[in-house]
């Protein structure tokens, strides 16, 4: 008689770096994508267009952005639920890890403790988000993002969702690398320290893009005038009336 | 003639207790020790037995780094303290014993009893039925490549350290830890050994296993042997998986 064994632990390790990796790629393109408003308010433009299926239908489906949003919060919900299972289960268990982690001054186990705070951010506001970009896909656009920023006070959550992400995602990815031995060559030592600092360089460098372009959202809510609403009129693509 | 260099007055303070005695709460207690050119903590732990206080309890075979017996916390991190050299420290040095285990008194603790659970937990020796039966047939030749392979996994001393310096074992104590899957590791590689990945998968496929491990890599950076426990362990994650994806 064949041996059964219970696959289902190795399955949910599987899928939550599975999750992990799909969500962090994504936030990848995400948050460069969105900095196109740092090029003019026209490129960014361009980009949701794109978004919207316009270069390739020849008309604009938002609803492409819904069913993209809805996809993500799925892969977001189950990462959230697999991954759950490493949180602390008890005030024991977070004060043993707690002071294990002050004590030892270890980095990457300081970083899990970033990991678990930014992760349980995110069930919030990472679902506060993804839930109005997922009703809402007509509404992004250098000038309606603009007014949710300003207007609809996304500002702040959106602020405090980048560092989040942003954390977890390259921690996540540096954690990804190393758990599952990709590209550890012969000298661990040596490829650990150059994911490292791939990690730290690409936490910097998307929070200050992030932040740029957080900024630049917030100077064109503030200072844009919104009495004919927030449709952007582009002066080069015009669309053709449907009567 | 030239003066002798004094050395630095070292506070080392050490973390006490004799949880045998009812009376007895744990306490810090600091000593002072002049430092002596290539002094480590074996050292200084001697002398503070012999001139200051001769209760103090730690362990202490080899003095050299092979039997595991003299793990201790020192500044917050495991480390064996005959291989800790005063130099690399500063003026204050705090120990305490490794936490997980029973201890014993002060700086003494039972490592004996924790790794041999694990060791009948893991089942780490040779599986193979045939050789059982037949104990004058001779063992089956290995390549010296092979060998060094395994003897390399085979160098830990079961101190300890990468036990105490996991996160994930100290929230669960049902973690196998580094120890444990480093064992895994090395039997897995071992051609005498006839178990199976299935076999391999009962005993560490599961949250108490190779899939509880968080990647905090604590094992890795304070193991005194630097045995591969990252690499070792991301290859029975792939391993793993594959075993239970193949079934």
């Amino acid at each position: 008689m064949k041996k059964t064994i219970d696959k289902i632990p190795a399955r949910l390790d599987f899928l939550q770096s599975v999750t992990g990796l799909i969500l962090a790629v994504f936030i990848m393109g995400h948050i460069l994508f969105e900095a196109s408003i740092l090029i003019s308010n026209e490129m960014m433009y361009k980009v949701t267009l794109m978004f919207e299926g316009y270069y390739f239908f020849g008309e604009r489906y938002p609803g492409i952005i819904s069913f993209l949003a809805a996809a993500i919060f799925v892969i977001f919900i189950l990462h959230a639920g697999i991954a759950m299972r490493k949180f602390p289960a008890s005030y024991k268990q977070y004060k043993i890890m707690k002071e294990h982690s002050t004590r030892m001054k270890h980095e990457d186990t300081s970083l899990w403790m970033i990991q678990v705070i930014t992760g349980f951010m995110m069930f919030f506001i990472g679902s506060v988000h993804l839930y109005i970009m997922m009703t809402q896909p007509e509404n992004i656009g250098p000038f309606a993002s603009s007014s949710r920023v300003v207007d609809e006070f996304m500002g702040p959550l959106y602020f405090m969702l980048l560092l989040a992400v942003v954390s977890h995602a390259f921690i996540g990815l540096y954690r990804l690398a190393l758990k599952w031995g990709f590209m550890e060559g012969k000298n661990t030592e040596r490829s650990r320290k150059i994911f490292k600092l791939l990690m730290k360089t690409m936490i910097a460098v998307y929070i200050i893009i992030g932040l740029a372009s957080l900024a630049k959202y917030t100077y064109i809510g503030i200072t844009h005038d919104f009495s004919d609403g927030v449709k952007y009129q582009s002066q080069t693509i015009k669309f053709e009336e449907h009567k | 003639m030239s003066e002798i260099e004094k050395g630095r007055i070292l506070k080392i303070n050490v973390l006490r207790f004799d949880p045998n005695d009812p009376s007895n709460l744990p306490h810090m207690q600091t000593f002072e020790i002049e430092e002596a050119y290539g002094m480590t903590l074996y050292i200084v732990l001697n002398m503070i037995r012999e001139h200051h206080d001769n209760s103090l309890m730690f362990d202490f075979v080899c003095r050299a780094g092979i039997c595991g017996s003299c793990s201790m916390l020192v500044n917050g991190r495991p480390t064996l303290a005959c291989r800790t050299l005063t130099s690399k420290l500063g003026q204050n040095i705090t120990l305490a014993p490794l936490p997980l285990f029973k201890l014993i008194k002060d700086l003494s603790i039972y490592t004996g009893e924790w790794m041999r659970g694990l060791n009948e937990r893991l089942e780490t020796w040779i599986h193979d039925k045939e050789q059982e039966l037949h104990i004058d047939k001779l063992e089956e030749r290995m390549e010296p490549a092979l060998a060094d392979e395994i003897y390399e996994l085979d160098r830990c001393i079961e101190c300890g350290c990468c036990v105490a310096g996991c996160g994930t074992i100290q929230m669960r104590p049902n973690f196998v830890g580094a120890v444990g899957l480093n064992k895994i590791a090395r039997y897995h590689l071992d051609p005498r050994d006839k178990r199976g990945d299935e076999d391999y998968y009962e005993l560490i496929g599961d949250e108490d296993g190779v899939f509880g491990c968080m990647t905090l890599l604590g094992c890795e950076d304070v193991c005194p042997k630097d045995l591969p426990l990252q690499s070792k362990i991301a290859y029975l994650r792939r391993m793993m998986v594959k075993t239970a994806l193949n079934n």
